[in-house]
């Protein structure tokens, strides 16, 4: 499919990836405008409600971006996050979700390229994959 | 004013603007090629092509040369313009076909390619004669050294006569302005062009004379380099004042001396690296491809020279045999560096691990004298680099690289383990270049009447880290001796401590209380939201089309947006005065910002409000620069999309945000030291100095801890001496109270406010409150029962022992041997490197062969490890005989006792010879171990251990002496195994950490606490196991959720994990990001 541009919602740790993605500006690395980040304080802090109402309202794809293991600021958000993240896609898998459209990713604050080059890959993935029906199976 | 019609509004403009500046200043873009804001219009590109209507007739002119005029009716986007506009570019694409920039520019117009037949030229030539070149050598630079010759389709760029030019300056300015890349300096000029080396890249890349010096620097803003800015040279150039908005260039400035009164100074300039010029066999400077590992460093950093690229300076391929080569500039003698530069072996390791992560498949050698991976998890960190990077070690000194003059590759020879010779081809030779201070600092401390040692470190007495020969100037981090992240900032702390300690009386009496007047209460109104959008000069406003974004979102009042406006820099004062005029004149109650990262101007912007009186957490900013202008760059019209949902969900956000009021918790001004050894004593000490009393728990009836059995020192000192004039200072201060025998059976509380019971042998307990804690419960050195019969033969001792037997006199001994790594460095279960035996040894051999001058002291090593100054030590044992034989890990040294001798086999790898040795006393250098009763307190404070039971610090490297848990503290050997002289740096830091906390009345906490709405809580608990901080209980009374507020960090787990949504992490509530999906997802 030609001229498709997913959109794409993204939860971003404050003291990790959103810093990346600080550092992937300040460092211009470029990125398709497809992806609009959410700052959280913690990966920790995602409620699933939050992915699944992203993919409900229209969103192609969800980001929740961490710390690396053994890097979160209050110990073990990141952990609680993954744990989360296994359960969810397995739901959202059986609601008929692709579960390629949630990417759990751990990117530091200093990995301010890794952070555009996920961006860059979700998008092209998505791209792939094509418009989600998940909103019209699932909208209310 | 005058005004003119610019697509059908009414804009004024100042008599003598051309129709382009009026566009510009309107917020209108227009194409531009040959004109430049720092030089006078040319108009020859005919790009900036406008249609004007005027007195009843239209035409197209070029908006640079055509002055504005009253009445003028201009279009800018029409199609008749836009036409005309591909037709030009048509054209000048015929100059330049296949130029990047050029077909960049040409997408953007709606031009694929051209219709028109190229121009015959020379290869590389894609001059399109736009002037600009030799505009700016004219008009900017006063030189005129190229012009334009000949005409038609011959005419050209060239200096004068065609030949180079000699008054050329080679400034660069026209190969910096050439849109088309085209313009090679080389070719105009006389002298020779210089690129200025980035002092931060290392000279791997060349900088502007006006530049930010480093990504990390602050302020993070451009300085002008005077040595070679043309402008403070010869008065010509002023470029960058002419296209600075913020107009904040300014020429005159001067370096300014300023007189500080102060009480103390601390030396920490840090080093500079060892000049690899000096040893000429290893080719730096002449083969490209050697370079330091402080440029290899640089290569690996994505802000670096090749934004993160491991590069080949000399063809810019990537390489895949990369040759480390270590001790270049330590440990040798002929360049005057006799010392160990301590970080070399570890960096080493970690960059060759690097190289790999980045290119998976690069071939990765490290040649090496002794690995001296003696830190805090780095013999691991070593080990894992070999068996799971396979990085390969070579156990040799490299004599002398050769360069292939054809590829430029380098050739290294060098002997094997086995002995035999061997050449090898590598693409990257990185040499692990030695710390070394610098001779301007030298000159600073001769100023200062600081002393300096043979190797040019400041000296220190003995036991006193932090100390310089001058009172009150202390000293900490490279300066001192090479040392690495965690032990600088550990003495850097250290040397905090000493410094405040002499200023503890004027404390707080040069500090100024900020005030805010009263603030408005505004709970109850309906939201009055007013947006601010930033251009940032043109970091935003380049992209996003602002006056669009503003617009849009003056249209939502439903959302009950009431003001929007754009400004060029909303973070200047000016802007920030204009902002508070509006929150008073528009009755604002809540305020979104739409510019940079909230991570460095949000403080700035909740003042702004706390100012205005509005609640600091009625604000929300919306980051379109970091992560929409700044990453989206080549498509203005999506960035200017994506722009507005964002500043639609900040609105969004910043609606149901609600005042939060952190109320400061009150601080306890006393500490609790765990452990009275040196640390545990320095600390107290340090704190009683400072002015704070501590209650120090010693498990013993003697406090002293392992000090006690030590009784000479490598640097001289008396152990015993400093450890009694240290407890003698303990027991007599009165602020001291110290508790023997004695355990801390369990502690409560949080920073500032701790309530620790403390358990006597005899059975009492007594509760003492303190707002600070120093875990410094120390190591012991191993008992090695099993290893070399120990425990079973008499002769076989330890080096603790060994230490009091020759502090005693008593050495009776013909043969001594020593082994090394009994104990650490295993394959399994203790595989850390103890740190300080290898030293040890060195000193126990030396005092022997002293004190007798018969004995044989053989040392049985793996690594010989006397790292930073303490080589010296390693070198003179070897000049006064004693005998060093390395043996591998996998052929330890063998002991039998046949009848009453001990015999030692031993192979030496590196004579490849086998010894037989017959000692009189086999000493065992056994590891340091953490006591058993660690995991007990890590279970009360709640803080981490690592797997071999020391405890884990926040941070490795910038955090050493703290926990994550807030106000509790380490130091000595309770972190790891280290010196005196380095636990005492260790306690003083973490006294001045202490000192940090207990300074103050009260503290404000990290984060904003979570609110549980009780009513509707049914107290199932799953937002207790959620809570990291232990912030969250449930009552036992009334079955419902409760927050202590202090220790609340507001990570907002328990939001996450609460089935009905009870606790709310303000600022991150979930009614406040659900209509933030939304409105990320609204079409706009």
């Amino acid at each position: 499919m030609t001229g498709f541009e997913p959109k794409i919602v993204g939860f971003l740790c404050n003291w990790c990836t959103y810093t990346g993605a600080d550092l992937a500006g300040v460092s211009r690395f470029q990125y398709p405008p497809n992806f609009i980040p959410i700052r959280v304080m913690c990966s920790g802090a995602v409620d699933p409600m939050y992915v699944v109402k992203a993919l409900v309202e229209g969103a192609d794809g969800v980001l929740i971006g961490g710390c690396n293991p053994g890097d979160c600021h209050y110990q073990s958000g990141n952990y609680k996050a993954r744990r989360r993240a296994t359960i969810l896609k397995q739901l959202l898998k059986d609601l008929g979700l692709d579960e390629r459209r949630l990417w759990v990713r751990w990117i530091s604050a200093s990995e301010g390229k890794k952070f555009a080059e996920t961006v860059t890959e979700f998008t092209e993935e998505l791209r792939r994959l094509g418009p989600s029906r998940f909103r019209e199976e699932w909208a209310l | 004013m005058p005004k003119l019609k610019l697509n059908g509004n009414e804009v004024p403009f100042e008599r003598g603007q051309t129709i382009l500046e009026v566009a510009q200043n309107g917020g209108v873009e227009i194409p531009t090629l040959c004109w430049h804001k720092a030089l006078l219009p040319y108009g020859v590109c005919r790009l900036c092509i406008v249609d004007v209507a005027q007195g009843g007739r239209s035409r197209m002119v070029a908006s640079c040369t055509t002055p504005a005029e009253p009445g003028m009716e201009v279009a800018t986007g029409s199609d008749k313009v836009r036409r005309a506009r591909r037709l030009v570019m048509e054209l000048i694409l015929t100059q330049c076909p296949g130029q990047p920039d050029m077909l960049e520019m040409a997408k953007k117009l709606g031009v694929e390619g051209s219709r028109f037949r190229p121009l015959e030229k020379e290869p590389g030539d894609n001059c399109i004669l736009c002037g600009l070149c030799v505009r700016v050598c004219a008009e900017r630079m006063g030189q005129s050294a190229i012009g334009f010759a000949e005409r038609g389709y011959k005419r050209k760029v060239k200096p004068p006569f065609d030949t180079e030019s000699g008054v050329c300056q080679t400034c660069g300015a026209c190969a910096t302005i050439c849109p088309t890349k085209t313009i090679k300096l080389e070719r105009f000029t006389k002298n020779r062009p210089i690129p200025i080396p980035s002092e931060f890249d290392m000279g791997l890349r060349a900088r502007p004379a006006v530049y930010i010096p480093y990504p990390q620097a602050v302020p993070n803003k451009p300085v002008i380099d005077p040595r070679n800015c043309v402008k403070k040279l010869k008065g010509e150039c002023g470029i960058c004042k002419e296209v600075c908005k913020a107009g904040a260039i300014d020429y005159d400035q001067k370096e300014v001396v300023e007189e500080l009164d102060v009480g103390s100074i601390i030396l920490s300039p840090g080093f500079e690296t060892f000049a690899p010029q000096l040893r000429e066999e290893y080719g730096f400077g002449v083969f490209q491809n050697v370079v330091t590992s402080l440029q290899f460093e640089r290569m690996l950093s994505s802000s670096g020279p090749f934004k993160g690229e491991v590069k080949r300076p000399s063809d810019g391929k990537h390489p895949r045999r990369i040759a480390w080569l270590q001790c270049v500039g330590s440990r040798d003698e002929p360049s005057g560096r006799s010392y160990c530069s301590a970080v070399c072996c570890t960096y080493a390791t970690k960059e060759a691990i690097i190289a790999k992560e980045h290119a998976p498949g690069t071939d990765t050698h490290i040649f090496f004298i002794d690995m001296r991976t003696y830190g805090k998890g780095f013999e691991e960190y070593r080990n894992r680099a070999e068996r799971e990077y396979g990085v390969v070690y070579h156990r040799c000194r490299v004599p002398n690289i050769e360069e292939d003059p054809r590829t430029q590759d380098l050739v290294i020879s060098y002997r094997d383990e086995t002995g035999s010779t061997r050449r090898e081809r590598f693409d990257l030779v990185v040499l692990s270049v030695g710390m070394q201070t610098p001779e301007q600092l030298r000159e600073l401390t001769r100023k200062l009447g600081v002393d300096l040692n043979e190797f040019g470190f400041a000296s220190t007495p003995a036991l006193e880290p932090v100390s310089t020969s001058r009172p009150g100037v202390f000293v900490a981090g490279a300066l001192q001796a090479p040392k690495d992240i965690p032990d600088a900032v550990a003495q850097g702390l250290g040397a905090a401590a000493k410094a405040t300690e002499r200023l503890s009386s004027e404390r707080g009496t040069l500090t100024a209380v900020e005030s805010f007047p009263p603030e408005k209460e505004v709970g109850a109104e309906e939201p009055r939201i007013g947006v601010f959008i930033c251009h940032c000069g043109t970091n935003i406003a380049g992209v996003v089309d602002v006056r669009e974004v503003a617009d849009y979102i003056r249209g939502r009042k439903d959302l009950g947006v009431v003001f929007a406006d754009t400004g060029l820099y909303t973070c200047s004062a000016d802007h920030l005065k204009h902002m508070r005029e509006i929150i008073d004149g528009h009755g604002l109650n809540r305020v979104v910002v739409a510019s940079c990262t909230p991570r460095t101007h949000e403080p700035l912007f909740q003042n702004t409000l706390k100012e205005a009186g509005i609640n600091q957490h009625l604000f929300e900013l919306a980051s379109v620069r970091e992560h929409v202008s700044w990453v989206h760059r080549d498509d203005p019209r999506r960035a200017t999309r994506k722009a507005k949902n964002m500043v639609l969900m900040a609105v969004e956000k910043v609606r149901l945000a609600e005042a939060v009021h952190k109320e400061p918790a009150k601080v306890t001004h006393a500490a609790l030291v765990i452990g009275g050894g040196l640390a545990g004593l320095t600390a107290a000490a340090e704190l009683a100095a400072q002015g704070f009393e501590s209650h120090l728990v010693e498990k013993d009836a003697e406090p002293g801890g392992n000090v006690r059995n030590i009784f000479t020192l490598l640097s001289g000192g008396d152990p015993q001496r400093h450890l009694n004039d240290l407890i003698a200072k303990v027991r007599a201060d009165p602020r001291i109270r110290l508790h023997l025998e004695s355990r801390v059976r369990d502690i409560e509380g949080f920073i500032g406010n701790f309530r620790a019971r403390i358990e006597a042998k005899c059975g009492t307990l007594e509760e003492v409150s303190v707002g600070a804690i120093v875990v410094a419960t120390g190591a012991a050195e191993l008992v090695p029962t099993g290893y070399f019969g120990f425990g079973t033969d008499p002769r076989v001792i330890t080096q603790l022992q060994l230490d009091r037997v020759l502090h005693e006199g008593k050495l009776d001994a013909r043969t001594v041997v020593m082994i090394q790594c009994v104990g650490s460095r295993e394959d399994t279960g203790r595989t850390y490197c103890s740190r300080v035996c290898c030293s040890e040894a060195v000193k126990n051999a030396l005092e022997i062969r002293k004190k007798s001058p018969r004995t044989s002291v053989f040392v049985l090593y793996r690594d010989l490890r006397t790292y930073g100054l303490n080589e010296q030590h390693y070198k003179a044992a070897r000049e006064l005989g004693v005998q060093f034989i390395r043996y591998e890990n996998t052929d330890k040294p063998v002991l039998t006792i046949s009848g009453d001798r001990l015999r030692v086999d031993v192979n030496d790898h590196d004579l490849a010879t086998r010894f037989i040795l017959r000692p009189d006393l086999l000493v065992l250098s056994a590891a340091t171990v953490p006591p058993g009763t660690n995991q007990e307190l890590a279970q009360i404070l709640k803080i981490p251990q690592t797997e071999h039971g020391f405890f884990m610090e926040a941070h490795a490297k910038i955090a050493p002496l703290s926990f994550t848990a807030e106000g509790i503290y380490m130091a000595g050997t309770a972190h790891s195994p280290r010196f005196m002289d380095e636990t005492i740096s260790q306690a003083l830091g973490a006294a001045q950490k202490a000192v940090e906390v207990l300074s103050k009345e009260t503290v404000s906490l990290e984060g904003i606490p979570v609110f549980i709405d009780a009513d509707r809580c049914t107290g199932c608990g799953y937002c207790e196991a959620a809570c990291p901080t232990k912030a969250i209980k449930t009552n036992a009374r009334t079955g419902k959720a409760e927050v202590t507020e202090v220790l609340c960090k507001g990570c907002g787990a328990c939001a996450a994990a609460c089935p009905s949504g009870v606790p709310s992490a303000r600022g991150f509530a979930k009614h406040q990001i659900i209509p933030m999906i939304d409105a990320a997802l609204e079409e706009l």
